[in-house]
């Protein structure tokens, strides 16, 4: 057997596809990691109800989209209320916890994400429901007629990050965050509203969140327990990425979702996820600050 | 320790210990089950309390030992005939031993929040595999199987029945709740809590901190496989749900409503839960972790000592 046999026994095709499908899953879990680790990094919270927000998001897309039809009206009005419901979390459930060991935090917010969760199962039922994709062109990938709706994703979560970046390097109250992630007594002492600015980042991150929810709506069912798939691949991708890094979220993100994409070529679904656990595992082993950032001295 | 102290506390252990002896004479058949159960439950947090309370790991991934407990209880009774009681504690020990000693090598390299989180990512590894591997577990459906006499080989052999079960259960958390409350006030105990109270200043005197982190997470493991097994025997099947990681949540639950570090905490944490979801059931139905979810939060808040943490330093004299 040559080197020939063993090129053309490379599924070209198959691989194209599933890399194009892993950006794509890659974008949205980056949008829900950003999120998490935004949180994490400025306040040492671990939001287990992020994934419940992600579901949140996608329900109230459902609902609005239903009321008005218009998806991207849909898109801004979950974004901002649950940023809102974000907000009100964060005020009732975590300022209290400010300054306690960051381990009740993981505590707190496990219970916020099983009475939301079972709150949206109470409120929609556990029939799964649709959000309508706005526009249903399609262009051809080898043999698959490929929707150009999941490219959009890709786009628009990119889009979104983004933005989020520029305003944290350069606007006024990205600034403030920034300052507060680094030094949160120092940030205080140089009169920026500490307390606020962690609602307001927490807000930040569940409104990304919410947005992803709704994007990613139109490619599965809407339902209930769909937070929680997110918030543990979304773990894995902070601890791989290394926790509180922006950047290392996003690369990981992508890797990881291209991975399980490959492996979904020979293995079931289900059991591709395996792949991303032996990734963290191996990340643990060898590099357990985190694949994509320096080294620290 | 006083004296007297020592007395008011046996004699408190005696008293409990004697209304669960008698409990199941007298209820009625749903609240001896229930007991049954508040035990079992019991016995795992009072394992997680170990890393928890004593060495000051939060294990979210309590579900996999007592899920292969679960799993290797059933292997036990499917594969070797007649079924054999203590053939299955032991298989189910060998099962979450496994797991146990995979989850430690990798997972106490990390502390804190990130023990959190890789010890719930390890439990999810092997709930994938038990759920996707159906030929072996069963997959979403699980395994059943028939529950085992209670027989000590050559002197006797007896069916269960369910105030035979309950008292095989007291006993067996009984035992296990003295061999954990002997551990923790052993010289090894005293090095976990000194971990959990100062990890740096610990090694700098010379333990070898990962080793003891490493033997902590095993023994909280068998502990919550011998639950495992103690309610798969119960319940007469193995469920891919129980390895689910919500298991390993109400474990902490259980943990923080009773107050960590007190070993009868967890306990007392269970059965309070248990009787919450019982009583919440009736109005709101399936949904009653939004109400058992919203105390658990202010219990969180406003009590993060527990029910029993103001007796914390008695019970662990």
């Amino acid at each position: 057997m040559g080197i020939e046999d063993f090129l053309a026994a490379i599924p070209w095709e198959k691989i194209i596809i599933q890399t194009v499908n892993g950006i794509v899953t890659g974008m949205i879990l980056a949008l829900i990691a950003s999120g998490l680790t935004l949180i994490f990094g400025i306040m040492d919270v671990v939001n287990f109800a992020h994934g419940e927000l992600f579901m949140l998001g996608a329900y109230i897309g459902v609902v609005v989209m239903a009321t008005s039809g218009s998806f991207w009206l849909a898109l801004v009005i979950a974004t901002l209320v649950i940023a809102l419901l974000g907000a009100a979390l964060q005020i009732t459930t975590l300022r209290p916890l400010l300054g306690r060991d960051p381990l009740t935090t993981i505590l707190a917010t496990f219970g916020l994400s099983l009475v939301l969760q079972n709150y949206a199962l109470w409120q929609f039922g556990p029939v799964a429901r649709k959000i309508q994709e706005p526009f249903t062109g399609y262009f051809t990938l080898f043999y698959l007629e490929y929707p150009w709706y999941r490219l959009l994703i890709a786009a628009l979560s990119a889009g979104i990050i983004g933005a989020f970046w520029l305003f944290l390097k350069y606007g006024k109250y990205g600034v403030w965050i920034r300052a507060t992630t680094q030094d949160r007594v120092m940030a205080q002492a140089m009169g920026i509203p500490v307390p606020w600015v962690h609602t307001g980042a927490f807000a930040i991150g569940a409104g990304m969140a919410a947005a992803s929810g709704v994007l990613f709506g139109p490619l599965v069912g809407v339902n209930h327990a769909m937070g929680v798939d997110w918030i543990l691949k979304a773990f894995i991708v902070v601890v791989v990425g290394g926790m509180g890094s922006l950047g290392g979220s996003i690369a990981a993100s992508i890797f990881i979702s291209l991975l399980e994409a490959y492996a979904s070529i020979w293995v079931s679904p289900a059991q591709a996820v395996i792949v991303s656990f032996v990734v963290l595992i191996l990340t643990l082993l060898f590099r357990p600050t985190g694949l994509f950032v320096p080294t620290p001295k | 320790m006083s004296k007297r102290s020592t007395t008011v506390y046996w004699t408190g252990f005696s008293i409990i210990l004697a209304l669960l002896i008698v409990a199941p004479l007298v209820l009625p058949e749903f609240w001896r089950r229930f007991v049954t159960e508040i035990l079992i439950w019991g016995l795992l947090a009072m394992s997680s309390d170990i890393l928890i309370g004593y060495t000051g790991m939060v294990s979210f991934g309590h579900s996999a030992f007592f899920g292969l407990g679960m799993y290797g209880a059933a292997a036990a009774l499917l594969m070797v005939k007649p079924p054999n009681l203590w053939l299955a504690i032991l298989y189910g020990l060998i099962g979450s031993a496994a797991v146990a000693l995979f989850v430690a090598y990798f997972s106490t390299r990390l502390r804190d929040i990130y023990f959190a989180i890789t010890t719930l990512i390890f439990s999810q590894i092997f709930y994938v595999i038990i759920f996707t591997w159906t030929e072996v577990t069963g997959g979403e459906n699980g395994l059943s199987f028939r529950r085992p006499p209670l027989a000590i080989p050559g002197l006797f052999s007896v069916p269960f029945s369910s105030e035979t079960l309950h008292w095989f259960v007291l006993a067996v958390v009984t035992a296990s709740y003295l061999i954990l409350r002997r551990i923790t006030q052993s010289p090894f105990g005293m090095v976990l809590q000194s971990i959990r109270e100062n990890e740096a200043r610990t090694r700098a005197i010379g333990y070898a901190v990962e080793r003891y982190k490493m033997v902590a997470v095993m023994l909280s493991g068998l502990f919550a496989g011998l639950a495992g097994v103690l309610y798969a025997i119960q319940n007469r099947f193995a469920a891919p749900d129980f390895v689910y990681f919500l298991v390993s949540g109400e474990t902490v639950i259980f943990n923080v409503i009773g107050g960590i570090g007190t070993l009868v905490g967890p306990i007392v944490g269970a059965g309070f839960f248990l009787l919450l979801r019982e009583a919440f059931s009736r109005f709101f139905t399936e949904y009653y972790l939004i109400p058992v979810g919203v105390i658990f939060i202010a219990m969180v808040i406003f009590m993060p000592q527990g029910l029993l943490g103001f007796m914390r330093r008695w019970l662990n004299q």
